[in-house]
């Protein structure tokens, strides 16, 4: 099924096309693009929120009406935001928007409409250089049929429009014009263990390191800080593991099976196991360097390890942005005469 | 709780006693090497890098030439800026060291100067200099192997008469000594000088990559540098191939555990054409591979595989086990070498400006340079000269052992080497003048004295270090040889104050994590000891003990840092290794399970 002004497939976009498919999805394609594993899906693309919105906007403006909001007037805004939630949550999809969805779903899900799907807002303006506005935007897991997965999308569109979204915007003073919603729809991946990695130390800023953390079942236990995760620190070209903190991994995230995600108690014999192998700790790293080189900087990563295959696959790569962004000098420069670089040993303590 | 706080250092020299009953073996040491009242000002540290067990009276000539050649090399030689020579004090067995540092910045300046003419010559012509020492070495253990055993004849052969040689065999008896001894000395001129410069060079750029990578182990930088077919690594892939041609000619089954060397020579000798074809290989890999010792060379007892071929055919069982069961042993040495490539490569790229690659590729440039010596040197020196050294003085004890002068060959090690000069010369003596020499009523009792004093020392833990803490330890050779810095000095403090922690910390030297019973080994004797499976607990390992690495499961030393044999061996092998402990061997139970954490440097007591 070809990619169009609706849907776009992971294997047809790249993060060029940010501004059609959003932030995280631009990544998930450039991810698949780079030949790393992500749970196969599509964006609905920002082609299809205009379409959308559109028709909304005709009956009655409400882009305008966002834009004369104050920041400081949380009263007015929570109302106004209410108000157009509501309307967007309601608002029936155009009829070939429907049929593109519906049709990449059943693709995606190879026929089986019970295949769980993760719905994840992308932002176009997400993944900026200030990327706190990622958190900002609602993500559904474990959705499992065509008539949520369209509901879900409706919500990611909506969350556009939360309190949180809207008074961000406003204090930046981001154009309401040019704001839209992508929306990823992609295989749920039901993860024996997941976590995220930075291509770098968060402590020293080093970059030959690879900080793993993870701990059992959805990754969104780990995000969301509700679970203390094992940690390992890799050197990143040489594998050596110089840190192993296992921690005691209490809870985790469990799909239910009617939709959606719940926290279940981890087995006593589990808590304090390690959530990874070492071989797997050594895939993460080999891909952690496939990312890191693909972009050209320090990436900040999701991932996850398939309960049934073991199969390690990825759900999100960003910029690292706390060390980026900060000024590098040269520990050293080249000299004239090479020998000289020696009276740092030789010269004593200066 | 309210315990007076003693201030931060290390027992005084003046506070550390001569055992009782051995004040007379102490006395035997050089009158230079004794602590003084002056010396309590100093800080001090017990080198047991090189010297962890009692020395003998002899064995003490090692430190008195390696720190002349040592201290010739830094102060007068190259003039380092920062550093003179070691000084050395000998107690209770235990050779304690004390460096020299130059703090006034004009004396500084000034040694800058010469430094650079000098040090930075031989950075310069590495190459060619490098290239002579070889052959200085080699010319060197040609003069040591032509020296002519010590022998008296009853009456000088009519040859020597005939000829007119008009010298007496007595007097060559005292040649052939001081031309041993001169050589000794001379070959530690040989070891040093080089040695400093070298090290200096790979922590330069050690030092670099600290500041880019501050989360990078000493061990990664040490295999940037690192190369592949360093003569130390030869012995052992002797060995490897020994194995491999047990196997192929059909006579591995003669290779048990427990069987005397001797008695599997004997059952090879008889066993026909193939083992005799084993026996002719093993002389090819003899010579001179076999001339590396089971210690760091600078105690007599340190035999070589050629003087006790029980070290190399207790590791070939092992090895003929895993030939069988399909490995090759075969070092991979064009997969380490892409190894090594990848590692630099990979690291210069996570390098954040240009700039920064510039000067990394100086810095890697230049260590590539000097490693082989540093590398290389050691066989030569270290092994195979002090092993003619220490068999030459052998000869010198048979004799004078012959002439009653004590009970066995060995006792000749009690002697300094001052006094096995006054032996000698008693022997010429007697000889010539056809009296009984006087040193069979004089030397028995010292001898057996100082065996027992020996004994005695062997008993009582050293102190570490003495004497107050300085603020920083800025001498490039104290850090380079011994990685003592001011950081590990707090960790042995700390270690004195925490002795009930189950903790013991040292450098993270080859990383890993594993567990196992420990088996502390303090003496050569004690490897036998050793079973499958065990953690290595030791004062310092050496790279001759490499065949035992593939016993033994993790490897921990008292001293030592990254680039101690301890552990570039046990990253060889994939062993994690912690060193430079301090006291693991004190705080460490033969038997108990222990943890060692090789990528943090930590080892924890279990039980």
């Amino acid at each position: 099924m070809p990619s169009t002004q609706v849907i776009g497939w992971f294997a047809d976009i790249g993060l060029n096309d940010r501004v059609h498919v959003g932030g995280k999805g631009g990544s998930l394609g450039e991810l698949q693009r780079a030949g790393i594993a992500v749970p196969p899906g599509f964006v609905v693309k920002t082609g299809a929120f205009e379409r959308f919105i559109g028709p909304l906007e005709r009956k009655s403006p409400l882009r305008s009406r966002v834009a004369a909001l104050s920041a400081e007037d949380l009263a007015a805004a929570t109302a106004c935001c209410a108000e157009i939630r509501a309307r967007v949550e309601a608002q029936e999809l155009p009829l070939e928007v429907l049929d593109e969805i519906s049709s990449a779903h059943a693709a995606l899900c190879c026929g089986d409409e019970q295949t769980p799907v993760a719905v994840r807002s992308s932002a176009t303006t997400e993944d900026a250089a200030d990327a706190s506005f990622a958190g900002l935007q609602d993500t559904y897991l474990w959705v499992t049929d065509l008539k949520q997965t369209l509901q879900r999308v409706r919500n990611c569109w909506a969350s556009l429009y939360s309190v949180e979204s809207v008074t961000y915007r406003r204090r930046r003073g981001l154009p309401e014009e040019g704001v839209a919603m992508a929306v990823v729809v992609q295989k749920m991946v039901h993860a024996r263990t997941a976590g995220v990695m930075f291509t770098r130390s968060p402590v020293t800023g080093d970059r030959s390191v690879v900080t793993v953390e993870g701990s059992w079942g959805l990754g969104s236990a780990v995000v969301g800080g509700e679970v203390t995760p094992d940690r390992w620190v890799l050197g990143k070209i040489t594998g050596d593991i110089s840190v192993r903190e296992i921690s005691e991994k209490l809870i985790r995230h469990e799909p239910v099976s009617a939709g959606g995600v719940e926290t279940v108690a981890v087995a006593e014999a589990e808590r304090r196991a390690a959530c990874l192998s070492d071989e797997e700790l050594q895939t993460l790293r080999a891909i952690a360097r496939k990312v890191e080189r693909h972009y050209g900087r320090p990436q900040d990563i999701e991932w996850a390890v398939e309960l049934r295959t073991n199969a390690i696959l990825l759900l999100q790569s960003r910029p690292e942005t706390v060390w980026s962004t900060k000024q590098s000098t040269p520990v050293a420069r080249p000299a004239a005469n090479p020998l000289t670089h020696v009276m740092s040993v030789f010269g004593g303590k200066r | 709780m309210n315990t007076p706080v003693s201030p931060r250092g290390f027992p005084l020299p003046s506070s550390l006693k001569v055992i009782p009953g051995t004040e007379r073996a102490q006395a035997a040491y050089p009158y230079h090497t004794q602590f003084s009242e002056s010396d309590d000002d100093r800080f001090w540290f017990y080198n047991s890098m090189h010297f962890p067990e009692p020395m003998s009276a002899f064995d003490m000539v090692t430190a008195e030439a390696a720190y002349c050649a040592l201290g010739a090399s830094n102060t007068r030689v190259h003039c380092l800026p920062t550093t003179l020579g070691i000084d050395h004090r000998i107690i209770n067995g235990r050779v304690y060291i004390g460096g020299n540092a130059v703090t006034d910045p004009a004396e500084i300046a000034r040694r800058t100067e010469e430094f650079h003419k000098r040090a930075f010559y031989y950075y310069a012509n590495w190459e060619r200099l490098y290239a002579q020492w070889r052959e200085k070495m080699m010319k060197l253990i040609q003069d040591a192997q032509a020296l002519p055993r010590p022998e008296l004849p009853e009456f000088e052969p009519l040859a020597h008469v005939h000829a007119g040689r008009g010298v007496a065999s007595n007097h060559y008896l005292l040649e052939t000594y001081q031309k041993t001894l001169e050589g000794y000395f001379r070959m530690w001129h040989h070891h040093f000088e080089f040695l400093l410069l070298g090290y200096g060079a790979y922590l330069t750029f050690f030092g670099f990559c600290k500041k880019a990578f501050p989360e990078i182990t000493d061990q990664t930088i040490a295999r940037m540098v690192a190369g592949m077919d360093a003569e130390i690594f030869r012995p052992d892939d002797e060995l490897r191939r020994l194995a491999r041609r047990a196997v192929e000619l059909g006579v591995d089954a003669t290779f048990q555990r427990q069987v005397p060397a001797d008695d599997i020579i004997r059952t090879l000798q008889q066993s026909g054409e193939p083992g005799r074809s084993w026996l002719e290989e093993l002389q090819v890999s003899r010579d001179p591979w076999f001339n590396i010792n089971v210690g760091d060379g600078f105690y007599h007892y340190h035999r070589a595989w050629n003087d006790d071929l029980s070290m190399p055919f207790a590791c070939l069982p092992e090895y003929i086990k895993r030939v069988k069961s399909g490995e090759s042993l075969l070092r991979p040495i064009e997969k380490l070498q892409a190894e090594r490539k990848d590692l630099i490569e990979g690291y210069r790229e996570l390098l954040n400006t240009d700039e920064d690659r510039a000067a990394y590729d100086q810095m890697i440039t230049l260590a590539h340079r000097v490693f082989p010596y540093v590398e290389g040197h050691k066989f030569y020196c270290e092994h195979w000269y002090t092993n003619l050294f220490f068999n030459k003085i052998r000869e010198f004890g048979a004799l004078l052992s012959a002439h009653g002068f004590f009970p066995a060959t060995e006792d000749v090690f009690q002697l300094t080497h001052y006094e096995l000069e006054m032996a000698i010369i008693d022997l010429m003596t007697s000889w010539s003048n056809g009296s009984p020499p006087r040193g069979p009523a004089h030397w028995p009792k010292i001898v057996a004295e100082r065996r027992a004093a020996i004994v005695e020392w062997t008993k009582h833990v050293t102190p570490p270090a003495l004497g107050p803490v300085p603020d920083v330890i800025d001498d490039p050779a104290i850090v380079m040889l011994w990685g003592i810095t001011r950081e590990s000095l707090d960790t042995w403090l700390a270690a004195d104050g925490g002795a009930d922690s189950n903790e013991v910390r040292g450098f993270a030297a080859s990383s890993g994590v594993v567990e196992g019973p420990a088996r502390i080994v303090k003496s050569v004797d004690d490897i036998s000891r050793l079973q499958q499976g065990d953690v290595l607990v030791c004062q310092i390992t050496n790279p001759t003990w490499a065949p035992i690495f593939q016993m033994i499961v993790a490897a921990v030393s008292d001293i030592g840092g990254s680039m101690s044999h301890a552990a570039i061996v046990a990253r060889e092998y994939g062993l994690p290794a912690v060193v430079g402990t301090g006291n693991a061997t004190a705080r460490i139970k033969d038997g108990q399970r222990i943890r060692v954490d090789g990528g943090r440097g930590i080892v924890t007591i279990l039980e």
